[in-house]
């Protein structure tokens, strides 16, 4: 038992050690042989000395190989130099040192003595260099070459991929390898046993061999190829689903964001302010201009523009409270008409200061991308970035409401004002904190916005319906019902766009809410006890 | 007989007076002056006052349910934008085999999207008589369906607003649809004629505005009517104090679903008389900007006074014109200049204006 352990420790170390060594170049004067040998043999010869430089693990075999498989590998006659030639245009061809690298310049194509090929060559080095990358040192690259290799497997790659496999440590890597190897054994050989280790797989190759072989003469083969497709079937039918719910976590945390803004001032303050799409288009039109300010380095622009959206947002929440707002307390519906006009005039400015055209926002490169969960399932990195901001921004604003003195004031000038003055807080201070607050966390919104959608002057008219809905959804004047409300309905559209179509999703979201406020007209969380009144 | 009682209050006499007034001199200057003079009125502008003249009406519905029952409406865009609709199916059927593509039975953008039969809903707009009835009924009754669920569990003030404005948003999208069936993006348009006379004669367009002018007329006066009986101080009675009104026993639901449905059917008959004259109707008149703009006519105007808003409307879409024409940029800055300076500046309107001028020349006149 101990023995078997050390043994296997052993091995392990040796494993570990083969990256090691394969990094190692091989000293120039063996290289220099080993391309002589290539240059001057037969090609038969070249046949076996290709096998030697791919053996060797030295890392500039690859571009070698390659460069001689495309023609560029040559020896200059002066010197007998190796070079690779960079661009063979023209009279006098660019070249590298095929050894150090090195650039050479322009040298007559006269001098170059390009290193000669045949058909059969290529085709062996096709194969040679497609096993090349599965023993390079990085284990991404090594996966990355088997996952390329399912369903281009031929007869002589596969007597060879079982000893790669035994040779290979990353589990990932040596599961695609079996795959690669199942394909072809499921495709040109019919082999029961290998239909097993597909029915796992959500590789497109691995279904095809699949599809094939349940069409197979073999009786026996077709059932297990069925029951494997079935089983796969299932699994993508997962996945989708997977995916189905990322993108609707995905929409509900920008209703979320876009949201939440809403939810301090529309449902702590109980201000109807329309402008609040605006603010929102602010804050994008802030991290547009940070990106001008800061031209090459959006990711940087993007990271100063959270603060910056927030303090742009938040001083128009201010100027548009104390203007407009506080003359009309207590008159809802006129707070509603007076700031849709603002949210006119501030979407007219932006048309004409600006452009009535879409910015375009640039995605750092650290959002761009996506992470690749399995083969069928892949999740954009802005939108999980957005998520998570949505998260933080919401934990934040929870985090002031609940456990600072602002918050407390907050609550208590909305539950009772005359009596919160009494207590000494300054009302009017309190409403113009509450407000910037509310609209800054609408800028925070649009900063995120300006990653996922077109950044123009109907940005902000297009959340705001949604947001309301929203908050009204969720009960007015609780931030946790704001966050499941718009979590579920961005889910619920999801779900509903597959078989009924963008646009008809998102009447039906409508229809459903506006059916859902005569059922409960207060939303899904009603306030109660005293803050309910009034 | 309660429709004729507002006919005896001075303010009415003194509106239907402006108004018949005004209507005959633009027909007198219409048909009588020379084309050179300075006086003449053009056909095209006979057809402009009366798209105001459909605002105005449009305006009043708004103000019916604003001004008196306290309903913050913006989605009467909606009501505004079927009554359209319907009439507009009317004018398509009418087209008959005069469409690009000739077909009989089928309007132009159904056989352009490959349909081989009409759809049901579009069945009997052949008929005169049965698409004004719909022009009635298609805003009547999303107006009855609504108000009924919204009412019954007593939604007011401000969520509904935003369940109106939700709802003219959902209808807006489900038009742009082509599948709908009523022309998608496009809308309805290229019509020829109604009730056989040709749209595009100067006399149908004169026909067409005198009828505008009339029905507004009517329209004002059902509204004064309803304003001035028992049910019209019901609703201002819910208005100002819905939960007293329901303790006395009131069925405040009843009055505000009454109210709403006949503002609708209102609102829907602006619609039918706007699109033959501007000549379209697609899904834009849907959008929440075109509600919301109706509700500051009201505001500017001044609410629950009914003229008021009849004078909101001329005026805000007499500049509109004026600044569309001249300044573009300019216009959403004047109109969202408006919504602020009236809200803050001029809660009452300029009827609020005018009411306490004339309180303040003669204390009798006031209340009238």
């Amino acid at each position: 038992m101990s023995i078997a352990r050390w043994l296997r420790r052993l091995i392990l170390a040796c494993l570990l050690l083969v990256p090691a060594l394969a990094t190692a170049q091989v000293a120039d004067a063996d290289a220099q042989q080993l391309l002589t040998a290539l240059a001057e043999s037969s090609f038969a010869g070249k046949k076996a000395v290709i096998g030697r430089i791919a053996g060797s693990g030295d890392e500039r075999a690859r571009r070698w190989l390659e460069a001689f498989a495309d023609n560029k590998l040559a020896r200059l006659e002066s010197s007998g130099r190796f070079v690779i030639v960079l661009s063979n245009r023209g009279r006098n061809w660019t070249l590298a040192d095929a050894l150090t690298g090195e650039p050479l310049g322009e040298v007559s194509r006269r001098d170059v003595d390009t290193i000669r090929i045949n058909n059969s060559l290529r085709n062996e080095l096709t194969s040679v260099l497609s096993v090349l990358d599965l023993k390079s040192p990085d284990p991404a690259s090594r996966l990355a070459a088997a996952r390329a290799l399912r369903g281009k497997v031929d007869e002589g790659l596969a007597e060879r991929l079982p000893g790669l496999m035994a040779d290979e440590s990353a589990p990932a890597v040596h599961q695609a390898l079996e795959e690669a190897l199942a394909i072809y054994r499921v495709a040109e050989q019919g082999d029961v046993q290998a239909v097993a280790t597909l029915s796992g797989s959500l590789n497109s190759e691995a279904r095809a061999a699949l599809r094939n072989a349940t069409a197979s003469d073999d009786p026996v083969l077709a059932q297990a190829a069925t029951r494997a497709l079935e089983r796969i079937e299932q699994k993508l039918k997962l996945n989708r689903a997977a995916e189905t719910l990322y993108f609707g976590l995905s929409l509900g945390s920008v209703l979320v964001l876009a949201a939440i803004g809403l939810a301090i001032t529309f449902g702590v303050m109980g201000v109807i302010n329309m402008a609040h799409g605006e603010l929102i288009m602010l804050g994008a039109y802030t991290t547009w201009g940070m990106q001008q300010l800061l031209p090459g380095q959006p990711g940087l622009a993007l990271i100063l523009a959270i603060p910056a959206g927030f303090l742009v947002a938040a001083l128009a929440g201010i100027a548009i409270e104390r203007t407009v707002i506080q003359h009309l307390k207590g008159r809802p519906l006129e707070t509603l008409l007076a700031t849709f006009g603002v949210s006119l005039i501030l979407q007219q400015l932006v048309r004409t200061v600006i452009s009535p055209l879409n910015r375009t926002v640039v995605t750092p490169d650290w959002m761009s991308g996506s992470v690749m969960i399995n083969e069928a399932l892949s999740l954009t990195l802005n939108r999980m970035v957005v998520i998570g901001f949505a998260l933080v921004v919401f934990a934040g604003l929870m985090l002031i409401m609940r456990r600072t003195r602002l918050g407390l004031e907050v609550r208590a000038v909305t539950q009772n004002r005359a009596m919160a003055r009494a207590m000494g807080i300054r009302a009017t201070r309190v409403d113009i904190l509450t407000f910037g607050l509310g609209s800054g966390v609408a800028g925070l919104a649009g900063v995120a916005l300006s990653q996922i959608t077109n950044v123009g002057p109907n940005l902000g008219q297009s959340y705001i319906i949604d947001s309301f809905m929203v908050v009204v959804f969720g009960g007015v004047g609780n931030l946790w019902g704001t966050l499941l409300a718009g979590l579920s309905l961005g889910t619920i559209n999801q779900l509903l766009e597959p078989w009924a179509g963008a646009v008809l999703a998102k009447i039906l979201v409508l229809v459903f809410i506006i059916l859902f406020i005569q059922k409960r007209p207060r939303g899904l969380f009603p306030q109660k006890g005293r803050a309910a009144e009034g | 007989m309660w429709l004729t009682r507002p006919l005896q209050e001075r303010s009415t006499q003194v509106f239907l007076g402006v108004l018949f007034a005004a209507l005959i001199a633009v027909t007198a200057l219409h048909l009588l002056m020379p084309q050179d003079s300075a006086l003449y009125v053009s056909a095209y502008t006979v057809t402009l006052l009366g798209k105001y003249l459909c605002y105005a009406l449009l305006a009043v519905a708004v103000d019916l349910v604003w001004g008196y029952l306290g309903i913050l409406s913006l989605g009467h865009g909606a009501f505004f934008a079927l009554g359209g609709y319907a009439m507009g199916m009317y004018l398509m059927r009418q087209i008959g085999d005069r469409g690009v593509y000739g077909d009989p039975v089928l309007p132009d953008f159904m056989v352009f999207l490959n349909w081989q039969a009409l759809p049901w809903y579009w069945h009997g707009f052949d008929m005169a008589w049965f698409a004004f009835l719909m022009v009635l009924l298609a805003p009547g009754l999303l107006a009855l369906v609504f108000g009924f669920l919204a009412f019954r569990s007593r939604v007011t003030g401000v969520y509904l607003s935003i369940i109106t404005q939700a709802l003219t948003f959902a209808l807006m999208l489900a038009f742009f649809r082509n599948e709908m069936g009523f022309g998608g993006n496009n809308g309805l348009t290229d019509f020829k004629d109604i009730l056989g006379f040709d749209l595009r004669t100067d006399a149908t367009r004169l026909g067409l505005f005198l009828a505008t002018g009339i029905a507004l007329a009517i329209g004002y006066v059902i509204c004064r009517a309803i304003v001035v009986s028992k049910l019209g101080r019901l609703s201002v009675a819910c208005r100002d104090a819905e939960a007293r009104a329901r303790f006395l026993g009131y069925r405040v639901e009843r009055v505000q679903l009454f109210v709403f449905v006949v503002s609708a059917m209102l609102a829907g008959v602006a619609g039918a008389l706007y699109v033959p004259q501007v000549g379209i109707i697609n899904p834009s008149e849907f959008s929440p900007l075109f509600s919301i703009e109706i509700v500051v006519w009201v505001a500017l105007g001044g609410r629950a006074t009914l003229y008021g808003a009849v004078i909101g409307a001329l005026l805000v879409n007499y500049a509109k014109t004026v600044f569309t024409g001249v300044l573009p940029d300019a216009w959403l800055f004047a109109l969202g200049g408006l919504f602020v300076l009236v809200t803050v500046f001029l809660p009452r309107g300029i009827a609020g204006v005018l009411q306490r001028r004339r309180a303040a020349a003669g204390p009798r006149e006031a209340t009238a």
